[in-house]
């Protein structure tokens, strides 16, 4: 991932910042612009989510990509967030210890590293709550 | 007279997994009950493999702000103190400043002196909040310690952290005062490139922790006019249970006055989160009008001394303690690992390049 890229994401990566739709109440994460239902009269509105939420489904990775091959096993899943939104990402636990409809909440861990010398990406993971 | 500035909110965070001294122990050699009974520790906090002085100084500061609620932008100050900084050059702070939402108006910088950064972070703070330059600071203290394997500092350096809110406005906890006592001393280094620090083994001792601690904490007894007896808690600096035994008795606190904030035993040395986790412990247990010493160490060498006194605050609706674990909390239920997962959690493993 370029540098660039990492850090126009930080504020979701850190804080899971997304957006709400003040006239139909919708959430969204990533955050969107412009509100699907409402159209032109959606309103909306910066959220930061609270970081709390359920897991939907899961997968363990055994055979990860490159940067993430000394990491496994590890849990990566669809969690929904407790305002609606879903997202995925890792479960900071033993793949024994997963299970669908378990609570999770957000915590701030490293999520890879471009290389030894290159960019740390820090950003939220999900532990059991 | 100087308008007094305090301790606004708090809160630690430590890593679940443990190695225990006697697995480490056995890996070289050693005479397990020897180490265990010479440092008084059994075993210690060791970091998960996405954990690092960023990631813990992070969850460290939200538990204290998640204990009560201060407007993110009016934290104007942000210092982390830690031996193990993931960057060279890249603060920490930044990293904090961002993830708790203080940022862009804020000051912020990494400190580093040994195993006392954290504390000259409440120093700086306390500083900027009595001038009136920042309405909140906030000082941490965190690191994933370093020991090279097989040497004597393996037996105790752990992960860990503690963050302090400082401002003046309805404080849970007056700091009544500071005072530091420094010295150019080699007791422990490491230089720069280097991934291990080194220790001048005994010397580390006399010349270094007991003259430092005794320097400054007779400083600050003379200052205010106390003795050991007009304190309900001590805390020092806990690289193993002996030497803040050791001082604590020199100095004439008894061992019911160290007793909650003495928690290197199960823990082990988290280098700057040290005396700050049992700051933050024994604020887990206060009770208003309860006064708590603090004196720190850092080699190198020097300890800042704090005379504390917990408010009515603490008490009342605007603080909820219940609200972040308390350090006693994080200690329970820890995983184990033997001493080859431990090694992969430390990366001491040379991996192909």
């Amino acid at each position: 991932m370029s540098v660039a890229r990492f850090w126009r994401k930080i504020p979701q990566r850190y804080n899971l910042i997304g957006t709400k739709c003040d006239n139909c109440g919708r959430y969204f994460f990533p955050p969107r612009t412009f509100c699907p239902v409402c159209r032109r009269n959606g309103r909306i509105l910066e959220h930061q989510f609270k970081g709390t939420g359920k897991v939907v489904t899961y997968t363990v990775i055994r055979a990860a990509s490159e940067q993430f091959e000394h990491f496994t096993p590890y849990v990566l899943a669809i969690i929904q967030l407790d305002e609606g939104p879903r997202l995925t990402a890792q479960v900071a636990c033993p793949p024994d210890k997963a299970e669908i409809g378990m609570r999770v909440k957000k915590v701030f861990r490293r999520i890879g590293t471009d290389g030894s010398s290159g960019v740390i990406h820090y950003g939220t993971k999900f532990v059991p709550e | 007279m100087v308008e007094r500035a305090g301790i606004m909110t708090y809160g630690a965070y430590i890593p679940k997994f443990r190695i225990k001294i006697a697995e480490i122990a056995r890996v070289w050699g050693a005479n397990a009950e020897d180490i265990i009974g010479g440092l008084g520790v059994f075993e210690k906090s060791v970091p998960d493999l996405d954990e690092d002085t960023a990631t813990i100084a992070v969850e460290a500061a939200r538990h204290a702000l998640s204990r009560r609620y201060l407007e993110p932008s009016e934290i104007g100050a942000v210092y982390v103190g830690s031996e193990s900084h993931p960057y060279a050059v890249k603060p920490t702070a930044c990293t904090v400043g961002e993830a708790i939402g203080a940022t862009p108006e804020m000051t912020a910088a990494d400190y580093e002196f040994a195993c006392k950064a954290g504390t000259a972070g409440i120093q700086t703070c306390m500083g900027l909040v009595m001038s009136n330059i920042v309405r909140y600071g906030i000082a941490i203290g965190s690191d994933v310690a370093q020991g090279a394997p097989g040497d004597a500092l393996e037996y105790t350096a752990a992960a860990g952290g503690a963050a302090f809110v400082i401002g003046r406005e309805d404080p849970i906890a007056l700091i009544r005062d500071t005072c530091s006592f420094t010295t150019d001393t080699p007791d422990f280094w490491r230089r720069n490139g280097e991934e291990y620090p080194r220790h001048g083994g005994r010397f580390t001792g006399e010349p270094g922790y007991f003259r430092h601690i005794q320097g400054a904490a007779l400083m600050m007894l003379e200052r205010t006019g106390t003795t050991a007896k007009d304190y309900d808690y001590a805390v020092f600096h806990q690289p193993n249970a002996k030497f803040p035994r050791r001082i604590a008795q020199m100095l004439g606190f008894s061992k019911e006055q160290i007793e909650p904030g003495l928690v290197v035993p199960y823990l082990g040395n988290t280098y700057s989160g040290s005396s700050m986790i049992g700051l933050a412990a024994t604020l887990d247990i206060a009770k208003p009008k309860d006064r708590i010493f603090v004196a720190s160490f850092g080699s190198g060498a020097g300890s800042d001394a704090f005379d504390i006194e917990v408010t009515d605050a603490i008490e009342s609706g605007v603080f909820k303690r219940d609200a972040a674990p308390k350090v006693r909390d994080l200690l329970k239920d820890p995983v184990y690992l033997d001493y080859a997962l431990y090694a992969r959690h430390k990366g001491k493993i040379v991996m192909q390049g």
